[in-house]
């Protein structure tokens, strides 16, 4: 049995597992059993997507769906990259949720959208054709639209459920047209026809940037990215882990699968507008993280950031691919689908994290948290260990894939076109810059959620979460030590999917001596994850065994000495705001045109004194306030229709009738 | 490879015995310029000597990350240190991490110190860990933009390549570098907690950065985030002798005498960096820190000029 | 290709931008009339060298006209008229020092995407000089209208117009370049006068509490 049958058969088998839940599914008791099947088939998967990577391409046709057309299915090397991206997550988020699934308050509205929501995003990257593809991509919408809306009681979630329901149509929408300019191209909607037909110029570019709009606004690229913050969170956290590391990256897979398979060879200018979204994704991402109080939506805003650094590194790789420079392009499209994978581990514990500390307290508001790590002993290591991970720093996975990024921007001098000599050092500045405030962000969040003292009974009464969730966070954090150390290893294992896209690939990385990695032949740098994380390891272990040994390890515990004034209140410890206090001023204060206003009585008043601090998004003002505005007065217009009388409305029916035989007899 | 293993360990030992003594130097510099004797130059030494011997005081709400915290920030500083060729190019592990590795362990050490000064939940702590975090997201795109400013001239993110590069005089004289040395500068004097962005001498809350986030720490800890303060100095005066100044350092495979000569010119040097330092520091006010933006923005713009000069100028 | 007398007059005009950047960011007259005075220093240098490199004598006119009247004499009168105007000790309030940077590279960006690309016939020496010569002039403008002070706006002018005369050198065989420059300082030093006799009058006319409540607050 090939690969890509055992994925079709397993996508069959999330498709029944669904079907189960939503029978039984209202039951709490059913919870355990759902998730220990999808992590069973998801893991599966994932083994047989991982013996698939090397192999070539594969196809199958089933009989199924339109009829005379069928469904296609194809199993390539870059369909397999992302789906272990896409089953190793969904297998980490079902190890999570046999354990945090238990106290789910509604479980009919989860358990039945789950394994649909597994099985869509599976066949999104295998689709062979656009017709399943885009069914794969509205199941996965829809799946994940009802599991937003699993909590819809609060107002909040409901709203959210709104916005991601209309930006998610809004992509669909972007994507058919997309599929529709180049199956007219093509004759035919399967890929293999549209790779083989190549769009003129003019077509292709309409649909890239078609595309850039559809899947970016899935991804979360700015400035289609207002609904993520409010969707993601909305979810239980295993979902949001999901959603945030996995549905993304299929958003991802979209884009390579179209810019870089279907559209054929590159004009120069496409990375342009991959390379400024991305840029100034990554900036905007970060610097919402840092202001934002809500665990959860902190991470989602991190999950913006992170998908403009994917989106920079893919418009670097257009760039080289259109200038003819396959080993450069290797090397971007390396970073971006090595920092993809990356994003999904890392990004995937931290919401698990999110989710112990949500069901240890019922608190998302960092600032009503704090010392946490006292109570939470192994989850908050794994939150910690996630974000040194996330903030690019070595020995950990992160910063192999930046250290990437960087060394393609290196190369990209070489590029003969004016507009982009000049922009790349600028995103390459906005990159570096980003990297630095995610560094900030997470110490932001690590410290004030999990250091100092707790500074609500909440999160003094907090416990370790459960062995499953556990589990899961320590096996993803493990991977994220695992391909720090032997970044190498991804590299190669990516490398037929690279070689598939680009025709040029980095240097083979297991032949060279103790796991160095060399972004390119004639070598511009090298780095050595396994040597710097051994060094690093070895002087810190042995600096302490030393100086235990030979100066002693006499340590007396005593109040803290704060200068002469320590203050017991814990309301007297920095707060997640003030923390980030001079970074808004600095950053925020253009950017995001964050104001702060002091009320200040006049002594004497009793009244108490405030502070109100408001920041605006500006892709909310200019793109979305309008947006939302117009569909509103769309709907209120149609909501007429509601209330015709059978006559009209046959009347209705009858002009339809006409205007479609009109349309169809003038046409050709 | 006895011999190759050698020389790394002399590099290694060599950026860690100095450390003290260069700050040890710089201060003692500051003194003779205000007209005072001014510490021992070995003080540094003893401070050290006398803070292992002492016993460790945490506070009750610290958590393992407080007690971890310096030996993290030592190690990593320590190894970034140990990448910057000192005194001779080319050394067995100076392949496993570039400028760019470096100025990322250099993060590494900062992510660890600004969660420890976030550790007990004192306000003190805080206002460091707050201040930090700004400084250092305007200093590490300004050392990444001089990377690539450095890195594009010479072809390489190596130190060491780079470093033999610049040795050929094939370089020359070049706008684009001038920039990067500026920002260098800039970068350094924040990163190392210098006059004119922070005092390391005050213990005055309102002006200290540095400072207030290792306040909690004593006894051995404290040893460490000193010791390791120190070398995050020597740092960067060797990288800025290894990019601008080369001029001594011995290459791959040289001779006992080349390698003699590279540390007398890395001490001489030293020397040099610390003067200078020593006078500017005495010649200049503090800024007030909602200025200190400003001046780190200056770096990172210098860097950016710097590279994209270097992109459009490749074509020419 | 990069020979020394290139890289030392490339190093001279980066230094010319480098001081338009130093004057955008400084807030403080004197020290912007210092930042001034630097620049016409560098680039009395840098016509210097141009002197000695293109072996046109008539450069040394220009050199020593910009060290002797903009590096020395007009910094000085200027000095001498913001304390009489008791301005000198005064912060301009600039409207972020950040956002005034970011605008200058994009300035920059911008004279190097248009010189480069149009001039790729002419040799390398002097393509960077021009568009260096065109930042400079573009970050005098941009000095001149972020700028409230008529002093920094004058001081804006003058560097704008070192630009210039960095561009007439920079190119061979312009002979009226020295007639161009004395005229232009000329001008300069007429509008100095000028714009200080309005100055002085509308101080006259605005001494206003109201105003100085305004700055209040606005200093950090």
């Amino acid at each position: 049995m090939s690969a890509l049958v055992f994925i079709a058969w397993s996508i069959a088998a999330l498709t029944g597992i669904a079907l189960l839940a939503a029978v039984a599914g209202r039951d709490i008791r059913a919870s355990a059993p759902v998730y220990g099947a999808c992590l069973a088939v998801s893991a599966a998967a994932c083994i047989a997507a991982l013996a698939a990577l090397p192999a070539g391409p594969v196809a199958l046709h089933l009989p199924l769906g339109l009829p005379g057309i069928g469904t296609d299915l194809r199993l390539d090397a870059l369909s397999a990259a992302f789906l272990v991206i896409v089953d190793l997550g969904a297998a980490a988020a079902s190890l999570y949720a046999i354990g945090y699934g238990a106290h789910e308050p509604a479980p009919g509205r989860v358990l039945p959208f789950y394994p649909a929501f597994l099985a869509a995003m599976n066949l999104v990257v295998i689709a062979g054709d656009a017709y399943s593809f885009l069914f794969g991509w509205e199941a996965m919408s829809l799946a994940s639209w009802a599991l937003v809306m699993a909590h819809h009681r609060e107002e909040a979630n409901a709203r959210a459920g709104y916005i991601y329901l209309v930006m998610a149509s809004f992509g669909t929408l972007a994507l058919l047209l997309g599929f529709g300019l180049l199956a007219q191209g093509a004759g035919g909607f399967d890929f293999a026809a549209i790779a083989a037909a190549h769009p003129t110029a003019g077509t292709a570019s309409v649909v890239l940037l078609l595309v850039l709009i559809g899947a970016g606004s899935k991804a979360g690229l700015a400035p289609l990215h207002v609904w993520l913050p409010l969707a993601h969170p909305a979810a239980p956290s295993h979902v949001s882990a999901l959603m945030s590391g996995v549905m993304t990256k299929v958003a991802i897979y979209g884009f390579i699968r179209i810019a870089f398979d279907l559209l054929g060879p590159a004009l120069w200018w496409w990375s342009m507008p991959v390379l400024v979204a991305g840029a100034l994704t990554a900036a905007l991402g970060v610097l919402h993280a840092l202001m934002e109080r809500d665990l959860k939506r902190l991470l989602a805003y991190s999950t913006i950031e992170n998908i403009g650094i994917i989106f920079l590194a893919l418009g670097l790789a257009l760039a080289f691919r259109a200038n003819a420079m396959p080993a450069a392009a290797a090397l971007a499209l390396t970073a971006a689908l090595f920092h993809a994978f990356n994003h999904m581990l890392f990004k995937s514990v931290l919401f698990f994290g999110a989710g112990a500390v949500l069901g240890a307290t019922g608190e998302r508001d960092i600032e009503r948290l704090g010392g946490l790590i006292h109570r939470m002993p192994v989850s908050s290591a794994c939150f910690l260990l996630a974000s040194v991970a996330i903030a690019a720093l070595p020995p950990l996975n992160g910063f192999a894939s930046e250290w990437l990024a960087f060394q393609a921007i290196f190369v990209s001098p070489a590029l003969p076109q004016w507009g982009l000599k000049l922009l790349v050092p600028a995103a390459g500045t906005l990159l570096a810059l980003a990297a630095a405030l995610v560094a900030a962000c997470f110490v932001r969040a690590f410290g004030i959620l999990y250091l100092g003292r707790p500074r609500t009974a909440a999160a003094e009464g907090a416990h370790e979460t459960d062995r499953f969730s556990l589990a899961a966070m320590i096996i993803l954090s493990a991977l994220c030590v695992a391909a720090g150390l032997f970044p190498g290893v991804v590299i190669d294992a990516l490398a037929p999917a690279v070689r598939l896209l680009t025709g040029g690939a980095m240097p083979v990385q297991g032949r060279s001596a103790w796991h160095t990695i060399t972004p390119m032949a004639g070598a511009s740098g090298s780095y050595n994850g396994l040597m710097i994380g051994l060094f690093v390891a070895l002087v810190t272990f042995g600096s302490a065994a030393l100086i235990h040994a030979l100066a002693g390890r006499r340590t007396r515990r005593s109040r803290p000495w704060d200068c002469g004034y320590p203050n017991p209140a814990a309301t007297a410890q920095y707060t997640a705001a003030s923390l980030s206090q001079p970074i808004r001023r600095v950053f925020a204060a253009i950017v995001l045109r964050s104001r702060e206003v002091v009320d200040m009585p006049a002594p004497g008043t009793l009244r108490a004194a405030s502070v109100t601090k408001t920041i605006h998004d500006p892709a909310w003002d200019a793109i979305f306030a309008p947006l939302t505005a117009a569909v509103g007065r769309v709907a209120g217009r149609l909501n007429q229709f509601q209330f015709l009388t059978i006559g009209q409305y046959l009347g209705l029916i009858f002009a339809l009738l006409v205007l479609l035989l009109i349309v169809v007899g003038v046409m050709p | 490879m006895i011999g190759d293993l050698l020389l790394q360990g002399v590099q290694m030992a060599l950026v860690l015995l100095l450390a003290p003594l260069l700050t040890g130097f710089v201060r003692k510099v500051k003194a003779h310029m205000l007209r005072r004797r001014g510490p021992p130059l070995l003080q540094p030494y003893r401070d050290i000597r006398r803070l292992l011997a002492k016993e460790a005081i945490v506070a009750d709400s610290a958590s393992w990350v407080f007690r971890a915290a310096p030996y993290v920030v030592f190690a990593a500083t320590w190894v970034a240190a140990a990448l910057v060729p000192s005194y001779a190019t080319g050394l067995v592990f100076s392949w496993s991490g570039d400028l760019i590795a470096i100025t990322a362990l250099l993060g590494l050490a900062r992510f660890a110190q600004t969660l420890a000064g976030l550790d007990v939940g004192t306000s003190f702590g805080g206002i460091g860990t707050s201040r930090e975090l700004l400084f250092a997201a305007l200093a590490e795109p300004a050392m990444i933009m001089i990377t690539f400013t450095v890195a594009l001239v010479a072809g390489s993110t190596q130190l060491s390549a780079i470093a033999a590069t610049m040795l050929t005089y094939t370089v020359g004289l070049r706008v684009s570098l001038a920039l990067a040395l500026i920002a260098l500068i800039i970068v350094a004097l924040a990163e190392n907690a210098r006059i004119p962005v922070d005092n390391p001498a005050t213990h005055l809350e309102l002006t200290m950065v540095h400072e207030a986030m290792v306040l909690e720490y004593s006894g051995r800890h404290l040893a460490m985030v000193d010791l390791a303060a120190s070398v995050k100095l020597l740092l960067y005066a060797s990288l800025l002798a290894c990019l601008f100044t080369p001029l001594g350092l011995a290459p791959a495979d040289s001779g006992i005498a080349a390698y003699g000569l590279g540390i007398g010119t890395y001490v001489v040097k030293l020397a040099g960096a610390g003067a200078m330092l020593g006078v500017f520091e005495i010649s200049i006010a503090k800024m007030r820190v909602f200025r200190v933006p400003n001046f780190l923005g200056i770096a990172l713009m210098l860097g950016f000029l710097g590279a994209l000069l270097l992109f459009v100028s490749r074509s020419l | 290709m990069h020979s020394l007398t290139f890289d030392i007059a490339h190093m001279l005009s980066g230094g010319l931008v480098l001081a338009s950047f130093l004057m955008l960011y400084q807030d403080r007259l004197p020290s912007l009339i210092n930042m001034l005075a630097l620049q016409a220093a560098v680039l009395g240098l840098s016509v210097g060298w141009q002197a000695i490199a293109q072996d046109a004598p008539h450069l040394w006119i220009t050199a020593a006209l910009a060290i002797g009247f903009k590096a020395i004499a007009i910094p000085m009168a200027l000095r001498r008229i913001i304390v009489k105007l008791d301005i000198h000790r005064e912060i301009e309030t600039v409207g972020g020092i950040g956002r005034t940077m970011l605008a200058g590279i994009a300035l920059v960006a911008l004279a190097l995407q248009v010189v480069l690309p149009v001039t790729s016939a002419s040799d390398a020496l002097a393509r960077e000089d021009i568009a260096l010569a065109l930042s400079v002039v573009l970050l005098g403008m941009l000095m001149m209208v972020t700028r409230r002070n008529a002093v920094s706006q004058i001081i804006g002018f003058m560097s704008l117009e070192n630009g210039i005369i960095l561009a007439a050198t920079g190119a061979r065989g312009m002979p009226l370049v020295v007639e161009i420059s004395v005229a232009f300082s000329v001008l300069i030093a007429f509008i100095v006068v000028g714009i200080f006799l309005f100055r002085i009058r509308e101080r006259f006319d605005t001494v206003d509490v109201t105003a100085l409540d305004r700055l209040r607050g606005d200093g950090t």
